[in-house]
């Protein structure tokens, strides 16, 4: 009896937190639900960093100019940052990296979906950051005001990054643009594959989305996912243009009465498709991060070994 | 294009994109270190040195940074641990930064007389396997074995890091700032191999099996790097290059420190042998440079004349 009103008054505290939008952190009450849905979100963004550095990675080895070589590499080495901070923020809440590293490989944690397609000329870097860590902003900077505070924290640095890198992207564009035919090609051809996807990186249209107000509710999300969508659409249109090349929709239009540009409606069996396993290059990227964790394994414990013989020798 | 309320929305994720800064902006070269230099690249060939022997000397020390940058970025996404994702990509983008340097010095005083200076992107992309300097130790494979890393890093940044340290009082200004801040970077470089090659050699018994391995499979590669090319040998009498042979006493040392507290034996197994008395530093390589270079410069030659 007294334990069902001791709940009720902490989950009274809780939501008085949240209604005057305050942090809850790691020590505070929480429900189980709300601790249950961050790590699933935490963690999913954890992935998405570690999975994400495959496809750009792709091009390091090859990148055209030394210059764009050292931009590439420090902006994949950030992207292992990321994935540090957001697991240690996960770590808060209960979890540990490991137990997440093995749910990721095995499939039992999902990462975004935008990575399950391949990188597949120079262009893509520099779509990648211009459109795929655009939207990953739109999606991540309302992010900073998460009503959990370890990971209200860790977005506020990575959003910071992030938009570094998309930044990087862009000039990478221009660069392009402003070059050769064939540079000019590939980026327009990067953009029609890039295009879909990245509408599709702010998750099914309202209607199917069933966790959003309960995430609301909770503060852990500000925005809905068609919002967000909308928002992407009407920022990048405007870059598109300066950049001279065409966004792959014909129903593209500005929309004076909305104040919006109209856009035709992605094809979402598609990206049922591909967060159901059979995206371009799903397997390709579990495992070969399943492939580098085991070939790793040896390494781990040897560390761990060591650190045991060095704590017993004190 | 359009000028609305959301240009200063702190949710603006396009905000001043469009006024995208120029390539002078050195953030755009974040991590890259090439910008703390750049402007030493264009100073004069000291006195009494030959401008040839300079810029192949650059074209040395360059090839191997940028080489061993390389291997070691075919780590990327492959590491067994984050942190240690970090810190093999951070040990590359160092060298990488300290190759962009010394090979626009190379191109820029070999270029000097004649007025038709070569950059670091002409050099690093257009050359061919026999017109690259770099030791054999940076080219070798390690095909993804962590203790195959780990052995070659320990052996090239005690190396590097002992060159280095003499670097600093080189009469070329541009090899002596990239000593001044590489010194700091391979120090680093060293501590992380030498740490690593503890806990892998003083491991399980099976990581002691796989780092003996790896220091036996990297060591028939130490060898060249004391010996003295003739290029070297005359920049040392100008005051400008340090004689490989004269770090051998302090690289052994250190080698030595570290494998015996790692408890891994120092192998015996005798050095490679060269082509005719010819190695890496007179353009003589391994079959692993070829595919190395395949690699790197693929895209670049793919696309003649196009800027980046």
């Amino acid at each position: 009896m007294t334990a069902t009103l001791d709940e009720q008054e902490l989950q009274g505290r809780f939501e008085d937190v949240i209604a005057a939008d305050q942090r809850i952190e790691p020590r505070d009450w929480m429900p189980e639900a709300y601790r249950r849905t961050l790590v699933r979100q935490i963690a999913q963004h954890a992935h998405s960093e570690i999975i994400g550095m495959q496809p750009e990675g792709n091009w390091i080895l090859r990148a055209p100019s030394l210059r764009r070589k050292a931009i590439l590499l420090a902006k994949v080495q950030d992207e292992a940052g990321h994935g540090m901070y957001l697991y240690a923020a996960a770590e808060t809440l209960g979890v540990d990296r490991a137990e997440l590293t093995d749910k990721l490989v095995t499939g039992k944690q999902k990462y975004s979906s935008i990575f399950n397609y391949p990188a597949l000329s120079y262009a893509d870097v520099g779509v990648i950051g211009w459109l795929v860590d655009g939207a990953a902003i739109c999606n991540q900077v309302p992010l900073c005001r998460c009503s959990y505070g370890p990971y209200a924290r860790a977005m506020i640095r990575i959003c910071k990054e992030e938009s570094f890198h998309q930044r990087q992207g862009y000039e990478l564009l221009l660069a392009m643009v402003n070059g050769t035919d064939a540079q000019r090609e590939m980026v327009q051809e990067s953009t029609n594959r890039f295009w879909w996807p990245s509408l599709m990186m702010f998750g099914p249209p309202d209607a199917d989305s069933p966790n959003t107000s309960q995430s609301m509710a909770w503060g852990i999300k500000r925005h809905t996912n068609d919002e967000l969508r909308q928002r992407f659409v009407d920022m990048t249109v405007p870059q598109a243009e300066a950049l001279g090349i065409t966004l792959p929709d014909p129903g593209l239009a500005w929309n004076e009465e909305r104040g919006h540009y109209d856009f035709s409606e992605p094809d979402w069996t598609e990206l049922q498709a591909v967060i159901s396993g059979s995206g371009p290059c799903n397997a390709q990227r579990i495992a070969h991060r399943k492939r580098a964790h085991d070939e790793g394994e040896w390494v781990r414990e040897a560390a761990a070994a060591y650190a045991r013989k060095q704590e017993s020798r004190r | 294009m359009r000028t609305t309320q959301e240009d200063h929305d702190a949710t603006n994720a396009y905000q001043s994109l469009a006024d995208t800064v120029g390539h002078d902006d050195p953030r755009w070269a974040f991590g890259t270190g090439v910008e703390d230099v750049q402007a030493e690249i264009t100073s004069p060939v000291p006195d009494g040195v030959d401008a040839a022997d300079l810029a192949r000397y650059c074209l040395m020390l360059g090839d191997d940074a940028l080489i061993c940058a390389q291997r070691l970025a075919e780590w990327v996404s492959n590491a067994p641990e984050l942190e240690e994702e970090v810190a093999l990509a951070n040990t590359a983008l160092d060298l990488l930064g300290q190759a962009r340097v010394l090979l626009a010095r190379a191109g820029h005083v070999e270029g000097s007389g004649t007025g038709t200076a070569r950059d670091e992107d002409a050099l690093a992309y257009l050359r061919a396997e026999p017109e690259f300097r770099n030791v054999a130790l940076a080219e070798l494979p390690d095909s993804l074995d962590f203790g195959r890393a780990i052995a070659r890093l320990l052996v090239f940044s005690t190396w590097r890091l002992a060159l280095l340290h003499r670097l600093l009082a080189s009469r070329d200004p541009v090899l002596a700032a990239v000593a001044g801040k590489g010194v700091k970077e391979l120090a680093y470089h060293r501590d992380y191999a030498a740490r690593w090659t503890l806990r892998l050699g003083d491991g399980t018994p099976e990581s002691h099996r796989r780092m003996q391995a790896a220091v036996d499979a990297v060591w028939p590669y130490v060898e060249e790097l004391f010996r003295t090319s003739d290029v070297e040998r005359r920049l040392v009498g100008a005051g400008v290059a340090v004689d490989p042979a004269d770090v051998r006493a302090e690289v052994d040392g250190v080698l030595d420190e570290v494998l015996s507290r790692a408890t891994l034996t120092r192998p015996t197994v005798p050095p490679a042998g060269t082509v005719g008395g010819r190695g890496g530093r007179q353009g003589a390589h391994t079959e692993h440079l070829g595919h190395v270079l395949a690699e790197l410069q693929s895209l670049a030659r793919q696309h003649p004349g196009a800027s980046w």
